[in-house]
């Protein structure tokens, strides 16, 4: 009974300050600003939340923090809109979307899509806040027990999941994912020390996410697009589109509610986890479809779980910064920078000395999340409308759109370049049958999991019996041996269906 | 046609006119700083912004070059044009860029024109909380205890947290399991969750921890006791003589800016380091603004070559180099 006055009070006194007219007009600036630049491709929150620090010196630190979060959050939900229309995923959570978004958006349900990910991503913003309201310190605690041995376990699973993202060959998807990983090796390694670089400053700091998935999918897509003018598939929706039928919000439902679970959990965790959450969602759905060879081609199941994964994720990533002053990623760490400027340490005690700030912080998520709901479903009709601009205005708008965005991000001119050139090796890789979104996860996870490696090795002084020792690192890994084998068995007992078939 | 061209050539030579004195600054100066949005070494540069456009009647603007441990912002102020309107705001890094890095664009000592120290920032050594040690004594004694077996965290190579962990293996005279972690958020995790012993980073980084009790803390490794975290002892004081690393931070031009610029732009940053609203803003991230002789070129240029020299040895000896 004590638990439930307590977050009745944290609640009160949060609403108490959220909802006060000048916090409601920072929310919804935050996530207005958040949609655009998710929209636009290639802009990112790090870029537009650097940009606009030098303004909330001036304001009050909630409604700076509040802004801030809008920001971050808001672009998660444009980003899946851009995914889904234009098959360009801007952030590393919207890559999956794109796999099946896209496909729905040329069977010409892009309104639909965008529906799903709409309704999904707000219920799936409501839960992740109240885990924050009722949890947040203990959901901190557990996530700091994940040792580097135990990010590497998960790492691994999310190279199973990359597996099992795969729709048409296994091989071809491993190779793709081996790819990823070897553009990720350009780069300095863990202590530091360049590998691949040529010499060049250029390559110092290895590639960018955001080229190359800029230009693997946006700029592949296009030249794909131009190839053939019969083979332009022109999208097309209608308002009435976007309502679903019965049959198709019955579809949607559960995997709302199980990608929201996984995003939660996986968002909690500050090394990476949040990343996952999409992409675990989507191998989870595919998982437990009825019909997987849909996925890929157009399932909504696909959109709806990694789309409320995805923001489910991107709540509950603020558990760590929130509770614990530690950043999960470059976007949180912006926002500490910003309390520190207004003489907030960030650390445990903000949430005992500053509970105005963290409950108001918190509250405003939730208020944040239906004024992004209010907001884009009326706009789906919109973006939907762009759809229908001639190609031969739409394309260079992209492209320049895309030059831009990219180059905003490291304020780097060799990450243009780049992207041109993941562009036509997107193009080459389509004509080979080969997907991306294997090669961009490999990608991202794997950094990731050489660090944690190298990590867990060294704090275990060269004992690699360390990943099966600890509980979380062996459970993980038996997850993942199960999950590879269960996409494996298909595909060897249609390998000996076919042999006997000789 | 003549008469455009004309008022052309006169837009130009007021542009280059600009470039003197005499009513410098006439548009936006660019401050760069060589690490991304949020950090320590940002938030130093955007208070220190702010004062110095009040003084110089134009926005200072910061612009985020992060890349190659800092060394990617610095060669490029180093190649542009000296009208003093593209500085560096650089930190201890600029000193030791030329050991780590072995083939560097640039030269600290010859490719800049140098405008004043800022501010030295405090590190602290901390350790995870349930750490054996009850003070820096204990830290030593585990050290002689535990040898190598004793874990360090650092941000990354060339950070500061980095740079003290070198000359705190060189004062112990202990090689420590070095664990290189990519910025101080996950090293901080890692130190919090228990599985890493020890970290010395900048007091922005562990004053929030300290205080929340989340972390043990040792020791401050400036001269004096630092003012927010007045319970620290210095390294000095606490049995490791001699100890000292404070994270310096200067501001620089691109060699050949005129000197009447430059004697501008130190004048505003003294100016702004003498602003009350600058050393409260500091004093809250646990430092203080540098006397105001130390805010001159003449200062700069002999902190980078004492530091240059300072760490050349250390790193050399480390073996460790980021190219």
């Amino acid at each position: 009974m004590e638990f439930f006055s307590e977050i009745g009070a944290n609640l009160s006194l949060g609403f108490s300050q959220a909802l006060t007219p000048e916090n409601l007009l920072y929310c919804f600036i935050g996530v207005f600003l958040g949609t655009a630049i998710g929209v636009l491709p290639g802009l990112g929150p790090i870029a537009t939340i650097a940009m606009l620090l030098p303004i909330t010196f001036k304001l009050e630190p909630i409604s700076a923090l509040i802004m801030l979060a809008g920001i971050y959050y808001g672009a998660q939900y444009g980003g899946s809109t851009t995914a889904i229309l234009i098959n360009l995923p801007g952030e590393s959570g919207s890559v999956v979307t794109a796999i099946d978004g896209h496909q729905l958006a040329k069977k010409g349900k892009a309104g639909l899509a965008l529906f799903t990910s709409a309704v999904g991503s707000f219920f799936a913003g409501t839960v992740a806040t109240f885990l924050i309201v009722a949890f947040a310190p203990i959901l901190a605690q557990a996530a700091l027990s994940f040792a580097p041995a135990d990010y590497f376990s998960l790492m691994l699973m999310g190279f199973v999941a990359a597996v099992v993202l795969a729709q048409g060959s296994l091989l071809k998807a491993l190779a793709m994912i081996v790819l990823g990983l070897l553009i990720a090796m350009v780069g300095p390694n863990e202590s530091g020390a360049p590998r691949f670089n040529f010499d060049s400053p250029e390559f110092s700091d290895g590639f960018d996410f955001v080229a190359l998935s800029m230009g693997v999918f946006g700029l592949g897509e296009i030249i794909r697009n131009l190839e053939d003018e019969k083979t332009r598939q022109a999208i097309r929706s209608k308002w009435r589109d976007l309502i679903p039928t019965k049959a198709e919000l019955k579809e949607m439902a559960a995997p709302i509610l199980r990608g929201t679970a996984l995003g939660s959990m996986l968002g909690i965790l500050p090394g990476g986890g949040a990343m996952l959450g999409s992409f675990a969602a989507y191998s989870l759905e595919k998982r437990m479809s009825k019909n997987p060879q849909e996925f890929g081609k157009g399932a909504l199941a696909g959109v709806a779980g990694p789309e409320s994964a995805n923001n489910a994720g991107a709540q509950t990533s603020f558990i760590p910064m929130l509770t614990l002053g530690i950043p999960s990623n470059p976007v949180m760490a912006l926002m500490l920078g910003a309390l520190i400027i207004h003489s907030i340490i960030p650390g445990p005690k903000v949430v005992t000395e500053r509970p105005d700030l963290f409950w108001g912080v918190v509250t405003s998520m939730w208020i944040g999340n239906f004024m992004l709901l209010v907001l884009n479903l009326p706009l789906i009709g919109i973006w939907v409308k762009f759809l229908t601009i001639p190609y031969r205005l739409l394309f260079p708008a992209i492209v320049a759109m895309c030059c831009i965005g990219v180059y905003s991000v490291n304020n780097n001119p060799f990450d243009v370049f780049t992207m041109a050139a993941c562009g036509v090796a997107g193009y080459i890789l389509y004509k080979l049958d080969c997907e991306p979104a294997p090669l961009l996860l490999g990608f991202v996870i794997g950094r990731l999991m050489e660090d944690y490696f190298i990590r867990a090795m060294r704090l275990s002084f060269g004992d690699s019996s360390v990943f099966f020792t600890r509980p979380i690192s062996l459970t993980l890994l038996i997850v993942s041996a199960v999950a590879l084998i269960l996409v494996l068995l298909p595909a060897i007992r249609k390998k000996r269906e076919e042999a006997f078939a000789e | 046609m003549r008469k455009w061209l004309l008022a052309a050539a006169g837009i130009l030579a007021l542009g280059i006119s600009g470039a003197s004195a005499q009513n410098y600054p006439t548009r936006n100066i660019t401050l760069v700083i060589p690490f991304a949005a949020g950090g320590p070494t940002d938030t130093v540069g955007r208070l220190v912004a702010e004062a110095m456009s009040k003084s110089l009647g134009q926005q200072v603007i910061i612009e985020n070059l992060a890349g190659a441990g800092g060394t990617r912002a610095a060669g490029q102020v180093a190649k542009a044009t000296p009208d003093g309107y593209t500085l560096l705001l650089h930190h201890i890094g600029m000193s030791t860029a030329p050991t780590l890095y072995r083939k560097l664009a640039y030269n600290p000592l010859n490719d800049f024109e140098y405008v004043g120290l800022v501010t030295d920032a405090p590190m602290s050594l901390i350790a995870r909380l349930n750490f054996e040690a009850k003070d820096l004594k204990g830290v030593l004694e585990y050290i002689a205890k535990n040898k190598e077996k004793t874990s360090y965290a650092n941000a990354g190579i060339g950070s500061a947290s980095h740079l003290c962990g070198m000359l705190f293996q060189a004062a112990v005279k202990q090689q420590l399991n070095t664990v290189n972690y990519n910025g101080t958020g996950p090293a901080m995790n890692d130190i919090l969750g228990g599985h890493v012993d020890l970290m010395c980073d900048q007091t922005t980084n562990t004053t929030g921890q300290i205080k929340g009790g989340k972390v043990k803390a040792f020791a401050v490794t400036t001269k004096a006791r630092v003012k927010n975290l007045p319970e620290l002892p210095t390294m000095d004081q606490a049995g490791l003589a001699g100890f000292e690393v404070a994270v310096w931070h200067g501001i620089y031009a691109p060699k050949g800016t005129p000197k009447d610029v430059v004697a501008k732009l130190t004048d505003a940053l003294q100016k702004a380091l003498k602003d009350p609203k600058v050393i409260e803003s500091f004093a809250n991230l646990g430092t203080e603004p540098v006397p105001q002789d130390q805010a001159t070129g003449a200062a700069l240029v002999a902190k980078l070559k004492t530091e240059i020299e300072k760490w050349r040895p250390l790193i050399q000896s480390a073996g460790v180099y980021a190219d």
